[in-house]
């Protein structure tokens, strides 16, 4: 029996070792290498622990292989819909999740108005704000399909889209608003010509020089994503005629190809009730709240606060101040994020992330390349 | 552009043009985690001035290859972000498994 009992006992110390192996940190360092905690004035351990050898001392690796990495990456997707989406990213270095959301937002390409050829503008918007808001409006055109456009390069149907604008409001006519669906695709290129008519010869030479339909490059015809964007108003007798072309480009050159309204991310929050909170306490917490992370739980007469939806914290730190303070721990973790994209339309926010990682990539690659 | 001295390769400074924060910080990181850096770290001498300075100093290694498998770690973890992310879409799209599991354990 007392041999039976001394084995059991062997077991139980035994089975943790293969787990604490890879990591036994006491647990005021663990807190500190997983957790920013959010205290009533100010974060703290907001830095981490990045240097492999920072436990080197205690015989703890703290590096990061590839391995490891791919084997406790994850993803899960909350929310997809055709312009947003909302997953977490969990296991990963904010460095790398804040590489994403930069690239996402700064150096995915999409198409955008850039050049606008004013025939007639008697509105009374002026030439270049005019122009300003037309350049803003999101097209529908997959980025993917088309080159860059350099200054000596001649605007064909792989680096340009044209868009014709004729509107003008008649005499006597109530004002009208000239909204963004009443942009014209022209898929045969520019209908001006860049010559005046004495130069011309048989055939007229205009801005582009399409050597084929547009047509025939993309499925869907390239309109503008929303089409009751206001562009202008006029009054009688007043018009508007313009040709617009569209180029690619990405958001750090200009806004206006940035292929997001937003894309940003948040550390998963984490509420701790560290003593037991009952009674009025509780109430009063549950009540203080303003996203509500607290329910009550009545077992008998007894009032008692727990944690129930962690998520909407938005670290407001209201409940770490105050009389409950010393019984709440506010955290979050440090490798797990809430990755939010909202697209302008050009592509579904899914295609967006894997181009974004694919810019990695392509970035690692260059500069490995210009090693060798 | 690497610069280093001549007889010690295991300290460099690499300047890097066309990139910024967003590569420099994610290799930082990655050079971190190997064992074989005793420090790393990265600048931009300039806000105006489109390059940064990426310093690594090894235990012994050249830099340069340290620099260079970081480089190909982090090309491999995205990789396996972009698969897993691919994958993820996918099991969302699909018609809901848990719901048919559920009709079943109603039946029990």
């Amino acid at each position: 029996m007392p041999k039976k009992g001394a084995k059991k006992a062997k077991e139980v110390v035994d089975a943790p070792t293969p787990d604490h192996q890879e990591n036994n940190l006491p647990d005021y360092l663990e807190l500190q290498r997983t957790r920013v905690v959010c205290k009533p004035d100010a974060p703290i351990h907001t830095q981490g622990f990045q240097y492999s050898g920072a436990f080197a001392a205690m015989g703890v690796d703290n590096s990061v292989s590839v391995e490891k990495f791919c084997k406790n990456f994850k993803i899960e997707i909350n929310r997809l819909t055709e312009d947003d989406m909302e997953f977490d990213m969990i296991g990963i270095d904010a460095s790398i999740a804040n590489a994403f959301r930069r690239i996402l937002i700064a150096e995915v390409p999409t198409m955008a108005i850039e050049k606008i050829f004013m025939v007639d503008n008697t509105s009374v918007i002026a030439d270049e704000v005019l122009s300003h808001r037309l350049g803003l409006i999101p097209l529908d055109a997959d980025p993917r399909l088309f080159d860059y456009i350099s200054d000596n390069d001649v605007p064909n149907e792989r680096n340009t889209i044209v868009y014709k604008l004729h509107v003008s409001c008649g005499k006597g006519s109530p004002r009208i608003t000239v909204k963004s669906g009443q942009l014209e695709w022209l898929p045969e290129g520019s209908q001006l010509s860049a010559a005046s008519p004495a130069q011309t010869g048989d055939q007229q030479k205009t801005f582009t020089s399409f050597g084929q339909s547009q047509k025939e490059i993309s499925e869907k015809p390239l309109g503008v994503k929303i089409d009751d964007i206001t562009i202008a108003r006029l009054g009688p007798g007043q018009s508007i005629e313009l040709e617009a072309h569209a180029v690619k480009g990405v958001g750090k050159v200009h806004a206006k190809w940035s292929p997001v309204a937003t894309a940003w991310y948040r550390m998963l929050p984490e509420v701790v009730l560290i003593k037991e909170i009952k009674g009025d306490d509780a109430v009063e917490l549950q009540k203080k709240c303003p996203v509500n992370v607290f329910d009550i739980e009545e077992l008998g007469d007894i009032k008692r606060a727990v944690v129930a939806r962690p998520r909407s914290c938005t670290l407001c730190r209201e409940c770490v101040m105050g009389p409950t303070g010393e019984k709440i721990d506010l955290r979050r973790v440090r490798d797990h994020f809430i990755f939010t994209i909202e697209s302008t339309g050009a592509m579904p926010p899914e295609v967006l992330f894997t181009e974004a990682v694919k810019i990695l990539e392509e970035k690692c690659e260059r500069v490995i390349s210009e090693l060798s | 552009m690497e610069h280093t001295s001549v007889e010690n390769s295991s300290a460099s400074t690499f300047s890097i043009t066309e990139e910024d924060h967003t590569l420099a910080n994610s290799v930082r990181f990655v050079l971190n985690q190997d064992p074989r850096v005793a420090f790393c770290g990265y600048s931009i001498p300039h806000p105006a001035d489109n390059k940064v300075n990426i310093r690594v100093q090894t235990t012994g290694d050249p830099a340069k290859d340290v620099l260079k498998d970081s480089l190909q770690d982090l090309m491999v973890m995205c990789q396996n972000v972009r698969e897993r992310f691919d994958t993820a879409v996918a099991d969302f799209r699909r018609p809901n498994t848990a719901e048919a599991m559920d009709i079943d354990l109603s039946k029990k």
